[in-house]
């Protein structure tokens, strides 16, 4: 039995001893152990360092809400994590616990100098210090800040467990089962209602697991508990342990993360790590109770001192006593019970400093009859010990004046300001909080959600209490529900109800400059960096917050918000409500990455779209690309070469015989009804109206503001029928404002769209020997000039399959688009690939696409066009219909801005030196000019894998369309490259390799 | 997460189903090309940025489809109703005295 575990105190099941390593030091617990208890019943109370100053700590609460006592647990490899807190983390055989921010040890810390230096860390000293010069920015503070900046250490592999996530619905969910909690649940039990009581916990009671000694209704509060929980499941109440609500979104919905195996030995197979909830309830009751607040004196943060409803907490749920003699210092009459539990428990307690002058009489008795020295009216202003508290400093106050010290030995010091409602969740719902001056807190008003809050969290005290006002509220909800309840009646005796005030900074009669009175522990702040951020003009808590740092840390100030508003308030000569209250925001509790994640990530996290021939790209060792969510073969390497040899080989190859493309990526928006030639009419800047069934024609789409969008061939394949085809990455787009005009501008045409871009396989055939390789698989058409001339379709049996054939061409080759139902575009492929090889056919991927199109200077939407370009910059006038009365961006292109002729104009550039242009390299007019130079516009494609002999380019250059033959230049971080503006098409202007 | 209910399947789901398509009842001119820049320029451009009720469209893209329009308030995120496009602007004071 370690020292200080006391036989037959508490929940914990000490028959089942636990070792764990905590700094590699193994440590025995026991069953129901945390981190923390454990610790403490050896005596160890430092547990950690602090972030800015390295001061040692220990834990200074029981709960959720510790700041301090953060460490890392480790579980083999991948299973690392920082940041986990003490007294929430349970032991188990084997579990590997260490402390943070210390080096080279917990304690002797060379960090620790940066306490001396406090001086140096005040309020804003990041806004201060790191100002000037500019030089250092690089060599010195940058390095220091990163050194000093992060909480633990990252884990370096990749996380091996899973997490999961659920939705669920219910009629009304209980968040927190302490008194209030149950209370409300046995309302709501047996009533046909779906309830789901939800604590973080590893065991519901709350409150009551630390106050064992209340009665209720007649019952220890323990057996009480146990009867209630076991009739609430038999009930069919959702009981649910080790969860946290850790959010409360709109319209009732509240995200709650469940730890399943964090607190396993073994880690059972199939099941996740953690369960993400998505609960949708119709009416919320949050009964999350009251979290104990610090008191603020110099020295509050030296191990030992705590909180003194957890050192409460520690000995009667977790039969550990925090110390043989301990002192209390409060300023609320909470405190004295605990003081009272500890002397019973066997302590010494060295006394009750209290700061008020007058305590209730019956508190003042039970000390007297238990011998424990009190001290009324009193103040704390120091501590000593170096690693663990030893002797407290104590003052006799007279209004205004503190007296003369006197050291007291101890070896904790439980301290407690009072308390605070819970009001996180509450505050979620932008519920409305009021000030109320005599409780000097906020208090919960109005939410705009279906939630009720009862109990401490609204500001009620005790056991009796909680219990009828859990009751109370959970009939209000049922009402809503449209049932009703009996009133249940509690009586609790034992009880221990109680009063207080509050404090800001404890009065002493030392320098309150040198104090360091810690308001939040986790980030350093000290009441007096509060003063001093009000000094320097700061008068709103947003402010002081983010000057200070001050409640920004991951326990986002659930111990320091109060006290730091109060102190604010005072040194603003303002009351608290008038400096505000920072905003509460989600999650609760820090939460893995891993539950928000659940199971998108991986391949999981996003959609892979593959084509019917992605397969065949696949065994032919095609290296992919993504496009959109599409995986698309970009080339397809033969042995030993590199992606230039293999886009080389595939221009030259399908210009030379035939080429052999999976175009079914491409988007495709079947237009149908009566008015589809009036709607494409106006949807695309090129006449459409008297396109003949049979026939393609080119496509731009623009915004209304007049710039590009999309562009695709438009294929009529009857008087009602248009086959459209989008660029791969904006199908979802296209069809988006098509939907958008269709429904909402012209609801009076009677048109049908419907995407069809996975229901074809579409394969590309180009090149001189394409009509030839092609001709023999169609049924009764013959693929002659006459016949099937360029900008021509028509249904045809292609290898057997209905096909919808296109002459078309993307590369100034012959070519043919062949659509086909998308399941037999894998067979069609392999049968042209096979009747191909006498022609040498190849494939070829969106690489080589790029660069036969770019030679014949057909441009891609979103790479030569950024969202700024018209058709005319892009040298496309000849797109737009000139005799419409409006399509889409029409009217746009009649805006001033989109007139000027010196606008930045699609060209092509040639360099000098015939090397290679970066793709995105600027482009200036005269390169003698001072930096920073005069930027003319930028180098939108670039290859040299092509066929015309030299590398090329497209560019968008200021007023290029009148500066053919003219030179601008390319400064790059070596050289500076001349490049002439030439036209955009490099390859056969005449398009004589168009014709078969 | 916001739940939305659509006009045209009388449904309400969540607003994952949903997407947001901007200020509602902003008609595109009858003949764009008699409009002034002026003109053209705030049918493109401006928008009222609400503080409070919105009339604003949103679409149930994984559902029907269609558009529709709402009032929405941009503070609370309340939605006072929805309608299909093309019904008249409602009366946003008697929504908001029902409100009440
Ligand atoms: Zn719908």
């Amino acid at each position: 039995m370690s020292k200080f575990r006391l036989r037959g105190k508490g929940r914990v099941d000490a028959s089942q001893p636990v070792v764990f390593t905590f700094d590699g030091k193994p440590y025995t617990g026991v069953k129901g152990d945390t981190v923390a208890s454990a610790l403490l019943s050896h005596g160890v109370h430092l547990m950690g360092r602090s972030f800015k100053y390295h001061r040692p700590r220990g834990a200074i609460a029981a709960g959720s809400e510790e700041p301090n006592a953060l460490i890392g647990t480790r579980r083999g490899p991948g299973r690392f994590e920082p940041n986990t807190r003490a007294t929430v983390q349970e032991i188990w055989n084997g579990l590997d616990a260490s402390s943070q921010n210390k080096f080279p040890s917990l304690k002797f810390d060379v960090g620790a100098v940066n306490d001396a230096a406090y001086m140096l860390f005040s309020a804003g000293f990041y806004y201060k210090t790191f100002m000037w010069p500019r030089s250092f920015w690089d060599k010195v503070y940058e390095p220091f800040i990163r050194a000093a900046a992060g909480l633990g250490v990252s884990p370096t592999e990749e996380d091996p467990d899973t997490y999961a996530s659920r939705n669920l619905h219910c009629d009304l969910l209980i968040v927190g089962a302490g008194p209030t909690g149950i209370a409300a649940a046995r309302e709501a039990a047996g009533k046909g209602l779906s309830v789901v009581l939800v604590d973080e916990n590893p065991e519901m009671g709350g409150t009551l697991l630390s106050e064992p000694q209340a009665h209720i209704n007649g019952k220890a509060a323990w057996d009480w508990l146990a009867d209630e929980l076991a009739a609430l499941k038999e009930a069919g109440v959702k009981l649910m342990t080790r969860t946290t609500a850790i959010g409360y979104y709109h319209q009732n919905l509240i995200g709650m993360v469940e730890k399943l195996t964090d607190h396993l030995a073994e880690l059972p197979a199939d099941t996740p790590r953690e369960r993400m909830w998505r609960v949708r309830a119709k009416q919320v009751l949050l009964a999350q109770g009251a979290l104990e607040k610090p008191l603020v004196f110099h020295g509050n943060d030296r191990p030992g001192v705590m909180l003194a409803g957890s050192a409460q907490t520690y000995l009667n749920r977790y039969g550990v006593k925090v110390g043989d003699s301990p002192m209390v210092i409060t300023s609320h009459d909470s405190a004295w019970y605990a003081a009272f539990d500890l002397h019973d428990a066997g302590a010494r307690v060295q006394a009750i400093v209290d700061t008020r002058a007058s305590v209730r009489e019956n508190l003042q008795a039970e000390a007297r009859n238990r011998g424990i020295p009190v001290k009324l009216n009193h103040t704390v202003t120091a501590t000593g010990g170096r690693l663990r508290v030893n002797n407290v400093r104590i003052n006799p106050m007279d209004g205004s004046r503190v007296g003369h010290g006197q050291w007291i030995k101890c070896d904790c010091l439980l301290m407690s300001g009072g308390w605070t409602p819970s009001l996180h969740l509450f505050s979620h719902t932008k519920g409305k909080l009021t000030w109320d001056d005599d409780m000097t807190t906020f208090l919960p008003d109005q939410t705009p959600e279906d939630c009720v809050i009862a109990g401490a969290s609204r500001g009620l005290w005790g056991l009796e209490a909680a219990l009828e006002d859990g009751s109370a509220k959970a009939r209000e909800v049922l009402a809503a529900l449209g049932t009703e309840a009996e009133i249940s009646e509690y009586t609790v005796a034992n009880d221990r109800p109680g009063t207080g005030v509050t404090m800001r900074e404890l009065p002493t009669d030392r320098s309150a400059g040198k104090a360091k009175a810690f308001v939040d522990y986790q980030n350093d702040v000290t009441a007096k960096d509060l003063r001093l951020a009000v000094r320097e003009g700061m008068r709103s808590i947003e402010h002081v917050k983010r000057y200070t740092t001050n409640g920004m840390a991951t326990d986002q100030g659930k111990m320091s918000n109060i006290n730091g508003l109060n102190i604010a308030a005072d040194a603003l000569g303002k009351r608290q409500p008038e400096v505000g209250l920072t905003t509460f925001r989600p999650p609760y509790t820090p939460t893995t990455f891993g539950a928000f994640a659940g199971y998108h990530r991986g391949d999981h996290f996003e959609v892979t779209r593959k084509t019917q021939i992605d397969s065949w790209a696949e065994a032919r060792g095609a290296v992919f690309e993504p496009v959109g969510q599409w995986r698309r073969a970009r080339y397809f390497p033969q042995a030993g070469e590199d992606m230039d040899a293999a886009v080389t080989r595939e221009c030259a190859a399908t210009r030379k015989s035939v080429g052999i493309f999976d175009a079914s990526t491409l988007g495709k928006i079947e237009v149908v009804g009566p008015d589809a030639a009036e709607f494409v009419n106006r949807m695309y800047t090129n006449p459409f109206l008297k396109l003949a069934p049979g026939k393609c024609r080119y496509g731009l789409l623009l915004g209304d503001d007049g710039f590009i969008r999309d562009d695709g061939v438009i294929a009529r394949v009857g008087e009602d029928r248009f086959h459209v085809t989008t660029t791969t990455g904006g199908a979802a787009r296209v069809l988006t404002m098509m939907e958008d005009y269709l429904q909402t501008e012209w609801p009076d045409l009677n048109v049908w769209l419907t995407s069809t871009t996975e229901q074809y396989s579409t394969i590309a055939l180009n090149g001189p020997n394409a009509a030839k390789l092609l001709q023999p698989f169609v049924k009764d058409f013959a693929l002659t000039e006459e016949n099937f001339p360029h900008m021509s379709c028509v249904d045809v049996e292609v290898a057997g399959y209905p096909a919808r054939l296109w002459r078309v061409s993307f590369t100034g080759e012959i070519g043919f688009e062949i659509n086909v139902a998308a399941p037999h575009g894998r067979d069609l492929w392999e049968k042209l690939w096979e009747a191909g090889q006498p022609y040498d056919i190849t494939p070829y991927g969106t690489e080589t696409m790029h660069v036969l199109r770019a030679e014949k200077g057909y441009i891609i939407v979103g790479q030569d066009t950024d969202g700024t370009v018209t058709p005319h910059d892009a040298g496309m006038s000849w797109a737009v219909g000139k005799k419409k009365a409006d399509f889409v961006g029409m009217r746009g292109l009649a805006r001033p801005d989109l007139t000027d002729p010196n606008r930045k104009q699609l060209v092509g550039l040639i360099s000098e030196d015939k090397s290679k242009l970066e793709e995105g390299a600027q482009i200036v007019f005269d390169p003698k000019q001072p930096i920073p130079m005069t930027m003319r516009g930028h180098v939108t494609s670039s290859y040299d894998q092509g066929t015309t002999g030299q590398p090329i380019a497209l560019a968008l250059v200021e007023g290029g369309h009148a500066k053919m033959g003219e030179t601008v230049y390319i400064p790059m971080e070596d050289r500076t490259i001349a490049a002439k503006i030439t036209g955009t098409v490099f390859l056969d202007p005449e398009n004589t390799r168009l014709k078969i | 997460m916001l739940l939305i209910h659509c006009p045209y399947c009388d449904e309400t789901l969540p607003e994952l189903e949903f997407t947001y398509a901007g200020e509602a009842h902003i008609d595109r001119p009858e003949n764009p090309s008699e409009q002034s820049d002026a003109e053209w320029e705030s049918f493109l451009f401006l928008r009222e940025n609400v503080k409070g009720p919105h009339f604003e469209r949103w679409r149930h893209f994984h559902g029907c489809g269609r558009y529709f329009n709402a009032v929405r308030n941009t503070i609370t995120d309340k939605f006072y109703i929805t309608y299909k496009a093309g019904e008249a602007r409602p009366d946003l004071s008697a929504l908001l005295e029902d409100e009440k």
